[in-house]
């Protein structure tokens, strides 16, 4: 079994993000880190791989971005990934999600030259974006079934067996278990797992472990399909939303909720 | 707030859904506003996902679409039912051969349409945004308005492509008929499933419970518990029964098993943006914020003056929540007599 998951440096949510004036992400911030939800994709594929335990089991984190983004597979490193790839190339910057999503794709297809990947693993969405496409435009470009926002995930066999991937889904107005044969993309839920966090040896090793570094030209992506060129939004106008005006905060002294009410009924509320 | 004049007429398509029993959800209304605006005077197509090869919109949802000015209502029809957001998406393209030159495909925001509109972006090179709160057409071009960053930034974006695909935030859009009614016919498109729809098996699928208030995601006002009710939401419940709203929940509330987890209000679970939202002993914690601070207008209760969610509050009360929303309740009971 052979795993490859996704994983992407965001800014910190906890920190003042901003938009710079392309309109794109401002991304050296210095509080940048592995995007939350992605530590979640990390841990279903390492439990995927460590329930298998052979010398042939593998997971291998795959991030695209400038040079920070490193850390993202650094993450993936120190909590068990056993190795890394970082698609580095100005030419992404810009990018929108398919475009994206055709630099992943590439280099999903660049890992099974080396050996079949089984199973492409994300997280359920960027906490920078937050569009959730990623996943099922990769599944899409590689023609393999994708079965995003998984909150419980159940693999049987591998690909080269017949074995199949079975996800439950929890949405917006229906809870469903879908089944697909490997390989297949997945994404998966914070629901789905507890995140394991990585001891001092792991991050100590992680940091001397290789990383290889690909350009779009080692994967063989036209250009043109990526970064801004290949984006097909674009931001006229970002800008700061201005704070709430005549914000009223008040003590309640026995009467909150009769003013509660009175002030539904003076904003035409009720 | 819709500038047609730089735009010529172009049809454009809206994925209409239904619950099981052929009642159209909530954001129809809105969807088909909006795509009248993108249409300039084009046709509104509209689409209805058949559950099975007998699924068809009743005469009364006929009429009711005509009052929104559908021209058409195309039936995506697969033997079994059309099931899956791969053959909702081969629907989709398969009806944008047919109908030429379609300036957009309308979405409501949910987890399946994202999908959908993750496939139309790769099959048809479409530029797609999701969670619009306004689409309008400007210069020819499909242009959206969009919050990020937990509500704090607003954008606008344009589409670069001549198809526009966008999913589209309920509330976002205020619903108005049309001008003139029209009749829509029914056209059904026979689907047999592509290589990637068919390999994907349904296991499972349970439609959820309708609680009787309305749909959390669609909901002009909504209630929200948190950690401050201890696990009892019945004042929460009270109150939104008294507004006609739904119940929302924090991460901590559907974690601790209080509410069921579809309640969650966040980045992670629900993306709400009502006319009204109420906060009860809801802290205001990021990820909260994110899925709810483009409210209209947002109201909070907590006992803790320092909670974050006073900061974005319109009206904050720093108090018991207990004694608050009850008191609140039968306010409004008695100013309705």
């Amino acid at each position: 079994m052979r795993i490859v998951v996704c994983v992407k440096h965001v800014p910190d949510i906890q920190s003042e993000r901003s938009l710079g004036d392309d309109g794109r992400t401002v991304r050296d911030g210095g509080d940048g880190t592995l995007n939350e939800l992605d530590e979640n994709a990390v841990e279903a594929a390492l439990a995927l791989v460590e329930a298998r335990g052979g010398d042939d089991d593998e997971v291998v984190a795959l991030t695209v971005g400038p040079e920070d983004a490193v850390e993202a597979v650094r993450k993936a490193l120190q909590m068990g990934a056993g190795a890394a790839v970082h698609v580095l190339d100005d030419r992404v910057a810009g990018a929108d999600a398919v475009g994206t999503a055709q630099v992943l794709a590439a280099a999903v297809r660049h890992l099974g030259q080396e050996r079949p990947v089984d199973l492409v693993v994300l997280g359920m969405a960027g906490l920078d974006g937050l569009t959730s496409l990623l996943p099922t435009m990769l599944g899409e470009l590689l023609g393999v079934p994708a079965l995003p926002l998984a909150s419980a995930l159940e693999v049987e066999g591998d690909a080269a067996s017949g074995g199949t991937v079975q996800a439950r889904r929890d949405l917006d107005h229906a809870s469903e278990t879908l089944r697909a044969p490997l390989p297949a993309v997945v994404s998966v839920t914070d629901q789905a797992n507890d995140p394991r966090y990585p001891g001092f040896k792991q991050i100590m090793a992680a940091r001397k472990a290789p990383v290889t570094v690909l350009s779009l030209d080692d994967l063989g992506v036209d250009p043109a399909l990526t970064g801004a060129v290949g984006a097909r939004t674009q931001v006229l106008v970002a800008r700061p939303r201005p704070p709430r005006e005549d914000r009223v905060l008040v003590q309640d002294t026995g009467d909150g909720g009769v003013r509660l009410a009175q002030f539904l009924v003076e904003r035409g509320l009720v | 707030m819709t500038d047609t004049t730089t735009a010529a007429p172009a049809p454009v398509l809206v994925l209409l859904e239904h619950t099981a029993d052929g009642t159209l959800r909530a954001p129809t209304d809105e969807l088909c506003t909006a795509a009248r605006g993108l249409a300039a005077g084009g046709a509104v197509e509209a689409v209805w996902v058949a559950g099975d090869e007998g699924d068809t919109p009743a005469p009364a949802v006929l009429e009711h679409l005509g009052t929104l000015g559908v021209a058409r209502v195309h039936r995506l029809v697969a033997e079994g039912g059309t099931h899956g957001t791969a053959l909702v998406a081969q629907g989709l393209t398969t009806l944008l051969d047919e109908v030429a030159g379609a300036r957009a495909v309308l979405l409501a925001s949910s987890f399946e349409n994202k999908e959908v509109a993750a496939r139309l972006a790769v099959r048809t090179g479409a530029g797609v945004v999701t969670d619009a709160d306004d689409v309008v057409v400007e210069d020819g071009r499909v242009v959206t308005g969009k919050t990020v960053f937990a509500g704090t930034w607003t954008t606008r974006c344009a589409v670069a492509t001549p198809l526009a695909v966008v999913t589209l935030k309920a509330n976002a859009v205020p619903a108005a008929p049309a001008e003139a009614a029209t009749a829509p016919e029914v056209v059904d498109v026979p689907l047999v499933p592509d290589a990637v729809a068919a390999a994907v098996t349904l296991v499972e699928r349970t439609e959820r419970d309708v609680s009787g208030r309305p749909d959390l995601s669609s909901a002009h006002v909504v209630v929200v518990g948190g950690r401050g009710t201890e696990g009892d939401f019945s004042p929460v419940e009270e109150l939104a029964d008294v507004l006609g709203g739904a119940v929302g929940a924090t991460r901590v509330a559907t974690d601790e098993g209080w509410i069921a987890h579809d309640a969650q209000i966040g980045q992670t679970g629900v993306t709400i943006s009502p006319r009204l939202y109420i906060g009860a002993g809801v802290s205001g914690a990021v990820h909260h914020r994110g899925g709810m601070q483009a409210s209209g207008t947002i109201v909070a209760v907590n006992a803790d003056p320092d909670a974050p969610i006073f900061e974005i509050a319109d009206l904050g009360i720093v108090g018991d929540l207990f004694t608050v929303l009850p008191q609140a309740a039968a306010e409004l009971r008695r100013l309705r007599g």
